[in-house]
């Protein structure tokens, strides 16, 4: 059986979106929107124009970074860390029942909406708008750091450990039950040993990230080196916003290569 | 047949695991201690707290919704502003991606070069790449659009980074026994495997970067911040409590949207 | 005709794992190389088109000096040299089209190559070559959906779509069943005949080596020492090549006097 073909046979990649109208539909949709999202916005490009020299100034201001202030940085950074500490704290504590609330195969369906309630409000607003609002509440200073992080914190560990808890092997669930243990000692032997790893890593994974958020919060006024960065930038102090940058940065660093480190041992 | 009379002992934890589990839980106690006894902390404000908050809150309610069309208006410039910053820094991360991943870097040089724009650009928040450029290019949607973008440089170039790394080489000799040039392996055995990273991180990376577009405007850098400040600062908390719900309804929608189109992409 | 001359290949200042190896292999024909693991098939036939430095020797192709090209140079004569792999080396989520039109990277353009307008002589030639394996009907199927065999046969197309004046095998069988290797080692047996090709198989079943090739060449630590045909492999050839080894028992248990009662 000959299999000579005539007509030569062409071929074409199938592209990623089959259907013509949809794909020709998109592409054009998104070129429209992408040139109407670039003309409605705002540029100033006289401005932009000067932003070049004044760049040069702020960095030829910024060099060498001086440290000369260093007590106040030292304060400022020391103080982010005890906000991160007791924010850490406070936040993973409070996320293991709101967990709980939010994990469809522990909790009934009202609780269960509660919590993923709780942590959707809890993720969706950044921790500045959070913050600013706490400095509002209670003050300058960091109690508003310390609550804005605790909420951040819960956006995240409680989503997380609300995942894990829906991914736990039912099967020693069942075997607990089965044997005739309380409700509370199932919890405490067949879902909080599977949730315990994580649940660590966790902790140490917020507790950096709380670091780093804190040198921001701080930024309206809810403590740490935020606010001492703040200052020094609205003195036009850059050589001292460069040390302070940098520090921040270093310790962003160390945290993070810290708290790796000892996530992988105990994995 | 060999029992003594010495009893058999079982414990949860070897003695050297206690110790360590002892050392830890040490350590934390003593962070929190120090923590709590040295923080600038005035403690009968933090007994009053509830009280405050509370009081804030019932001054947000009901929300003002006379000024809903400019807040509206603002906040699609804000999704403009996380959309636009977003497509560029994902296509400048490429090459970053590209010198930072071990196997594809051109040399050691480079190699440090990748890492150290990497690093840099995840280590400083986007608010502070706000503050930078809102001195360099004033006040204004620029600022904003640039911070971000040089924040999700190292989100995304690092993930991509990781990704290239952890290709299977295989195909990539194939390619090169037939003696197609560097570009063309490149396109044809690296890419292909990199694909779904890719748009899952992008993805990922807009969804986060509509969160952090909010906040730009308390800096000065364009987006629904701008007015929220403004709100603020004139103590019109039921205006306040609008443009938190509006946020709220954009960064929520936007996550619907993310979740959908990363199951789309798998 | 490949020409193989005091090739020695040396990591660092470890023993060598090619020791002054000699090899000619002539034009149409089918050479299978066999030995235990460790006694540098792979690394053999990876210096031939160099995606191994050789340390010091000669590889003759053609009458092209394949060891001191430069880097433009030796992608084309790479666009010479066929490879197949045990791991079949496919991009997996690309087509079964795209993945044999990478045989032709080497001679289209770039442009080509990213919009993925391929000439139309080079699907044709696809076309055909993939009829000829039995896989056309997947040229639009993603490479990862395909069995075992089938990916290796893309494999194979994709070698020979690069027009190649010789095909180097790597362990072409080892990832597939008894059933479906058989299919592949008699497919390379056809193509070197009907394409004129000289075949280069390292292989680690010798009842295959015997059945389909016409000359079997034993490596043992580096260095060649067995060559001729599959009838003069006796049990003191196998022993010199494999003694001392697990791989000999497993050779001896495949060989085809077990099969006899079975296929006559």
């Amino acid at each position: 059986m000959s299999a000579a073909v005539d007509a030569p046979r062409r071929w074409r990649k199938t592209p990623f979106i089959a259907n013509p109208w949809l794909r020709w539909t998109l592409l054009i949709g998104a070129l429209v929107y992408a040139i109407w999202a670039f003309t409605t916005l705002p540029f100033d490009w006289q401005r932009v124009a000067q932003g070049v020299e004044r760049a040069s100034r702020i960095f030829s201001g910024a060099f060498p970074p001086s440290f000369a202030r260093h007590e106040l940085l030292i304060d400022g950074f020391l103080e982010s860390l005890k906000i991160a500490i007791l924010a850490t704290l406070l936040g993973v504590g409070l996320s293991v029942p709101i967990a709980f609330m939010a994990a469809r195969n522990i909790a009934i369906k009202p609780i269960y909406a509660l919590g993923r309630a709780i942590i959707i409000i809890a993720r969706s607003f950044h921790p500045v708008i959070v913050a600013i609002l706490f400095v509002k509440a209670v003050g300058f200073g960091p109690v508003a750091g310390i609550l804005t992080l605790t909420i951040y914190s819960i956006g995240f560990v409680a989503k997380m450990l609300a995942e894990r808890i829906e991914e736990i092997d039912w099967g020693q669930v069942e075997a607990l039950r089965s044997s005739g243990a309380s409700y509370i000692a199932v919890l405490q032997f067949a879902v909080l040993p599977q949730i315990m790893p994580r649940q660590i890593g966790l902790a140490m994974y917020q507790l950096d990230s709380n670091l780093r958020a804190s040198a921001v919060v701080g930024i309206v006024g809810a403590g740490g080196i935020g606010a001492t960065l703040m200052n020094a930038f609205g003195r036009y102090d850059y050589d001292f916003a460069l040390a302070i940058t940098l520090v921040i940065i270093g310790a962003i660093l160390i945290s993070e290569a810290v708290s790796g480190r000892i996530r992988r041992t105990i994995w | 047949m060999n029992d003594s009379v010495t009893e058999r002992v079982w414990t949860r934890y070897s003695s050297s695991q206690r110790w360590w589990r002892f050392a830890s839980l040490m350590i934390v106690a003593v962070a929190v201690a120090w923590s709590l006894s040295t923080i600038n902390i005035v403690w009968p404000w933090v007994w009053d707290a509830p009280n405050q908050i509370g009081d804030l809150f019932s001054r947000m309610v009901p929300p003002d919704v006379s000024q809903l069309g400019t807040i509206l208006w603002v906040l699609i410039e804000t999704l403009n502003i996380a959309t636009i910053a977003t497509f560029f820094a994902v296509f400048l991360s490429l090459p970053v991606a590209y010198i930072s991943a071990q196997n594809t870097t051109p040399n050691r040089a480079t190699l440090w070069l990748g890492r150290f724009i990497l690093v840099s650009s995840r280590s400083v928040n986007t608010l502070i790449w706000a503050l930078l450029f809102v001195a360099i290019f004033g006040p204004g949607v620029l600022a904003g659009i640039v911070a971000i973008m040089f924040r999700s440089l190292g989100f995304l170039g690092k993930l991509m980074g990781e990704a290239i790394e952890e290709i299977d080489r295989r195909p990539v000799e194939a390619l090169e026994a037939t003696g197609a040039s560097r570009a063309k392996v490149i396109l044809y055995a690296i890419v292909p495997q990199v694909v779904p990273t890719f748009f899952a991180v992008s993805i990922l990376r807009w969804d986060i970067n509509l969160r952090e577009s909010t906040v730009l405007g308390l800096v000065g850098a364009g987006g629904i911040g701008m007015i929220l400040q403004g709100a603020i600062d004139t103590l019109d908390w039921r205006t306040v409590a609008t443009i938190l719900l509006a946020i709220l309804v954009l960064v929520i929608a936007g996550e619907a949207l993310a979740a959908w189109l990363r199951k789309k992409v798998i | 005709m490949l020409r193989i001359s005091h090739l020695v290949k040396r990591y660092g200042n470890n023993p060598p794992v090619l020791k002054d190896l000699e090899l000619e292999v002539p034009g149409e024909s089918v050479t299978s190389i066999i030995g235990a693991s460790g006694a540098g098939k792979s690394t053999l036939l990876r210096c031939i088109n160099r995606l191994v430095e050789p340390t010091s020797g000669s590889i003759e192709l053609n009458g092209v000096e394949i060891t001191t090209l430069k880097r433009e140079e030796l992608r084309r004569t790479r666009r010479r040299i066929g490879m197949i792999f045990q791991g079949f080396n496919l991009v997996d989520r690309l087509s079964v089209m795209e993945n044999v039109q990478c045989g032709r990277l080497g001679y289209i353009p770039y442009w080509r190559a990213a919009l993925r307008r391929y000439p139309q002589e080079d699907i044709d030639r696809a076309f055909h070559l993939m009829e000829r394996v039995g896989i056309a009907q997947y040229a639009n199927k993603r490479a990862d959906e395909l069995s075992g065999g089938e990916r290796q046969r893309v494999g194979v197309v994709r070698a020979l779509m690069q027009d190649p004046e010789i095909l180097l095998a790597d362990e072409p069988t080892a990832s597939l069943d008894p059933v479906t290797s058989r299919q592949i080692m008699e497919l390379l047996q056809k193509l070197a005949a009907e394409l004129h090709l000289p075949v280069l198989i390292n292989i680690h079943n010798v009842g295959e080596a015997r059945e389909f090739t016409e000359r079997i060449v034993g490596m043992r630590f580096g260095k060649l020492i067995f060559d001729g045909k599959p009838e003069d492999l006796d049990e003191a050839a196998m022993d010199a090549v494999y003694s001392g080894t697990s791989e000999h028992d497993a050779s001896r248990r495949s060989s085809p006097h077990d099969h006899e009662a079975v296929t006559s």
